[in-house]
């Protein structure tokens, strides 16, 4: 049996249609179940279906042997899992927003963020001295009620940040959904992993895959 | 930070409770026995090493490891692994006995706190490391011993796979030509980003050919049937020598009868440097992260001026032992529970039963609050209360 971390919300839909692409039978009910934990016997598998910003956790304590987790949620959360293949599912970016492009003024800008550690890294590899504050969503209301100068977070269309009159001040990297593996079962469960792999990536390489494999 | 409450231990740190003591104690014992039986020595060096010396030698990330000063104002380090300090006596306390030196130790090592549970700061390692001996039958002997002290531990699903630093390294070097660049994919190895590996190979300029060889590095995982992949990757003198190793390795843990607990896996990287050749890992069915690791490290030793191949494994204790699982099966003592007027012949049963080999526990009944409770923890109480055994 297989544990796999699957991320609620946003990417859920496009990674299931994935693995069903890939050839893995699930259940028509799967997509809108309220379990948190689903088996489906005829696949050996197992889904658990947690936060996005923990799939990351759970694959690295080895609860679960493998997870999709956002790239974005990789490079804050810097676990100790193997990061195998690009899913390229759930496009968007890291980038950084105010209210104008203009330089920043002040001593130690404040910048709100969902991802301290991504902003920390970002902003000391320009050599910019700034606060950072972390928040937990809706971030694009710190620079608009003045808690902070500049926001670092995921931008799919920008949408929301035009609506709220902010724009994009720079770039920071694209981001897409990975495949990840917990170190242990990378070995230890190699041979249903490298099958998984392989149907994985030969669906994102745009290849057809035999449903009866 | 406000004051810690009273009860409270510095993070990362623990308390070893009666029953995971005793399931440490045997572990322990079982796996000395073993090293003891393949002829290593056990020893111990101090918990406090210079930061030049061991800390700078050591595998360890400096951000990991605990500092602090002494009254001179050296900067000292909680040892955080035993491998330096024992390459550190083996070139100078033992530096008059000729090689090969098998060694070993059982010793508590100490890494820089995490926040997170499942980290501990400080932990239990037991391992050998056999010095002096740059043969194939050294690499297999520790990797054999590792599978027969696991065993013995009674970790009976387990498995370890087997890397090569060397080859690794002769593959990037043959490709991109230099140490810095090499670096560069050594590190997406090192911190398991294959995604970002992948990338980058597309990204430089190199024939389809070598960036197909450096892709395919990624698959060579599974059987000895791997090796005859790996030779295509490296068709060179450097391959070919680092391949008749590894078949030499596979022959002789063959004899030694652990082949089956055995795969190769030409991506496993353990450290960043300090490794020179072959690197193992072992993991058990039923837990997240690796019990044990190894490997050969032909460098280190220079750096205390004693030159010298070496390699060797370490275990962690508390890892093996949450692998084998934390059974309730403590042997209760017995007890013998007295009242004064009885108090010498209480004394006397207890110390004729624990010359038999018994755990007895002498205890005064006035000194009990609640009887049954108290009773409840011992597998037989005599009571010894009242004048001439009437009894209650």
């Amino acid at each position: 049996m297989l544990t796999m971390a699957m991320p609620k919300g946003r990417i859920f839909e496009e990674a299931v249609e994935l693995l069903r692409n890939a050839g893995y039978q699930l259940p028509p009910e799967f997509d809108d179940s309220r379990k948190l934990i689903i088996d489906i016997e005829e696949e050996n598998l197992r889904f658990i279906l947690a936060k996005p910003m923990d799939v990351p956790t759970y694959v690295e304590h080895g609860v679960a042997d493998v997870g999709i987790a956002g790239k974005d949620v990789m490079l804050e959360e810097e676990r100790n899992v193997y990061e195998v293949l690009d899913l390229k599912i759930s496009g968007c970016y890291l980038a950084v927003a105010g209210l104008s492009d203009g330089p920043i003024k002040g001593v130690a800008p404040k910048i709100a963020t969902k991802y301290p550690n991504v902003a920390s890294n970002y902003f000391r590899q320009q050599g910019e001295q700034v606060e950072i504050i972390k928040l937990n969503g809706s971030i694009e209301l710190a620079p608009l009620i003045g808690l902070a100068d500049r926001i670092v977070d995921i931008v799919s269309t920008g949408r929301t940040l035009t609506e709220n009159g902010l724009m994009e001040t720079a770039f920071i990297e694209p981001i897409t959904s990975r495949f990840i593996v917990n170190p242990v079962s990378y070995r230890t469960k190699d041979a249903i992993i490298d099958d998984m792999v392989e149907r994985l990536s030969a669906v994102v390489e745009g290849e057809s895959v035999d449903e009866n494999r | 930070m406000t004051r810690p409450f009273v009860f409270e231990k510095p993070l990362g740190m623990r308390d070893t409770l009666p029953v995971l003591y005793d399931l440490k104690t045997s572990i322990r014992e079982k796996i000395q026995r073993v090293t003891e039986g393949w002829g290593y020595r056990f020893m111990n060096t101090p918990t406090l090493e210079y930061y030049e010396t061991v800390g700078e030698a050591s595998a360890i990330l400096d951000q990991q490891l605990f500092k602090l000063l002494d009254q001179r104002g050296n900067t000292l380090v909680l040892r955080p692994d035993m491998t330096a300090p024992i390459a550190r006596v083996a070139a100078s306390s033992l530096k008059n006995e000729p090689f090969p030196l098998r060694l070993a130790y059982d010793s508590n090592v100490f890494r820089a706190q995490e926040d997170e549970g499942g980290k501990p700061a400080e932990f239990e390692q037991i391992g050998v490391e056999l010095i002096g001996d740059r043969t194939t039958s050294a690499d297999a002997e520790v990797i054999a011993l590792m599978a027969a002290v696991l065993e013995e531990a009674g970790l009976e699903d387990f498995q370890i796979a087997i890397g090569h630093v060397g080859f690794i390294q002769e593959l990037f070097l043959s490709i991109v030509g230099n140490e810095e660049r090499a670096a560069v994919l050594r590190r997406y190895l090192y911190e398991k980003n294959y995604v970002g590996y992948r990338q980058h190979v597309r990204e430089m300029p190199l024939s389809t050919i070598d960036q197909k060889r450096l892709m395919a590095l990624l698959t060579l995982r599974g059987d000895g049937s791997k090796l005859e992949e790996a030779i295509e990757l490296l068709p060179n003198k450097a391959g070919e020598r680092v391949l008749n190793e590894l078949r030499t390795l596979l022959h002789t843990l063959e004899a030694y009868g652990v082949a089956d607990q055995v795969k190769f896996d030409f991506t496993l990287v353990s450290h960043m440097s300090y490794y020179t050749g072959v690197v193992f890992e072992g993991y058990a069915n039923n837990l997240g992260v690796p019990l044990s690791n190894g490997g050969r490290y032909d460098e280190l030793l220079e750096r205390f001026d004693r030159p010298a191949q070496a390699t060797g494994f370490g275990i962690r204790l508390d890892h093996l032992a949450e692998a084998l699982g934390v059974t309730d099966n403590e042997r209760l003592p017995n007890a013998i529970i007295f009242s004064p007027e009885r108090r010498e012949e209480a004394i006397q049963q207890a110390s004729e039963r624990r010359a038999g080999g018994e755990k007895v526990v002498v205890q005064e009944l006035s000194g009990v609050t609640n009887l049954d409770a108290y009773s409840e923890r011992f597998e037989d109480v005599t009571y010894l209360i009242g004048k001439n055994g009437k009894g209650m």
